[in-house]
């Protein structure tokens, strides 16, 4: 509709748009996500900032998954470097490194790509992918990458305040794991403190506290995961159901 | 951290929808903003400035109407304002509340634009 503002001979209209800023990504997200679904495979996009361990922790779960005969596969996100995805092969599991060159976070658009072009690799045959996204405490949280569980990660090091100090990133995970926490006692770090932090900013999430070193926390998590992956076979893949026809 | 990617996200979207309104200039863009976005209203600006040169929207301004998080209390049975970003509480009840009904949006409202040519 055409208004004339008064006393001005311009004329000017309000056009009415409501369209989400990052609906490009939110869009390949949503396909991605139909994707898992349709392959029946769980997948977790790990966040935290950097050095709290989401890769130590990733190497472990690689692992002993693998050791309990399941099928896992990781995308790691850093700016430069595949040291991880190298650190991460060790556990014999397929892993390929995203560089993202300067970009704080991974976006819908880099793990299509990366999963499209992946030799060997093919989400119908596993049962777990894991994404490491960038260490980043800020962007990865507005960018979906498709999961069905993000899961944030904190460090005893950190200080108990770090949810409170990233809300939106804390407010939008589906689980924490607390990590580190073989050397909780000389940090100094006040468990129940951080976990009413956590609490206060995601009422009701799951908390892990583990330490990849020593394995502490390790089966509770593990649990965490068959369970999680229980209920996505059984909503939606034949291939889990216990008798196929 | 991303706002360049955001702001440039923007003159995209709008520079397609003036397609459809010739000759026209734009004044203003109107953002609706959650409290949860991860994004810094004055860093939008800023990058606005340098996303908006060379395309049709240069000189126009971007508003930003930042919106606080509502979650829903079920102790009260209703969708209650919160403060801050701090504490997921209800401000009436003291109860937890994780059912969010506003805080993450990060869209475009509106355009306003002015006709070059006068038409009607």
């Amino acid at each position: 509709m055409w208004k004339k503002k008064q006393g001005e001979t311009m004329t000017t209209r309000i056009v009415e748009l409501r369209r989400g800023i990052l609906k490009k990504n939110d869009e390949l997200a949503a396909g991605l996500r139909a994707s898992y679904a349709a392959a029946g495979v769980l997948v977790l996009n790990l966040v935290s900032s950097p050095g709290t361990g989401k890769t130590a922790l990733l190497e472990r779960t690689l692992k002993e998954l693998k050791t309990r005969g399941l099928r896992v596969a990781a995308l790691v996100g850093d700016l430069e470097t595949d040291n991880d995805a190298r650190r991460l092969a060790s556990s014999g599991a397929p892993v390929r490194q995203i560089n993202t060159h300067g970009i704080c976070h991974l976006d819908a658009e880099m793990i299509g790509k990366h999963l499209d072009g992946w030799k060997g690799v093919s989400l119908g045959e596993l049962d777990y992918l894991f994404i490491e996204n960038v260490g980043n405490l800020v962007c990865p949280s507005s960018y979906d990458l498709g999961e069905k569980i993000r899961v944030v990660l904190l460090s005893v090091t950190e200080g108990e305040d770090k949810p409170l100090k990233y809300p939106t990133l804390f407010n939008s995970a589906d689980a924490a794991v607390i990590t580190k926490m073989d050397i909780a006692e000389p940090c100094g770090f006040d468990r129940e403190l951080a976990l009413k932090n956590i609490n206060e900013i995601r009422p009701g999430i799951r908390i892990f506290e583990t330490s990849a070193k020593t394995g502490a926390g390790m089966e509770e998590w593990l649990g965490y995961l068959a369970a999680e992956r229980l209920i996505l076979c059984d909503l939606n893949h034949p291939k889990c159901t216990p008798n196929p026809a | 951290m991303h706002e360049l990617s955001i702001v440039t996200s923007i003159v995209e979207t709008v520079t397609e929808t003036l397609a459809a309104y010739p000759g026209t200039r734009v004044l203003e863009v109107r953002l609706r903003v959650g409290a949860l976005a991860s994004v810094i209203p004055e860093s939008l600006e800023f990058c606005y400035g340098i996303a908006s040169e060379g395309t049709p929207l240069v000189g126009s301004r971007l508003v930003v109407n930042l919106l606080p998080v509502v979650v829903h209390c079920a102790p009260c049975g209703q969708d209650v304002e919160l403060e801050g970003v701090q504490s997921f509480r209800c401000p009436r009840c003291g109860e937890p509340c994780s059912d969010m009904r506003q805080g993450r949006e990060l869209e475009i409202d509106s355009i306003e634009i002015e006709d070059g040519e006068g038409k009607q």
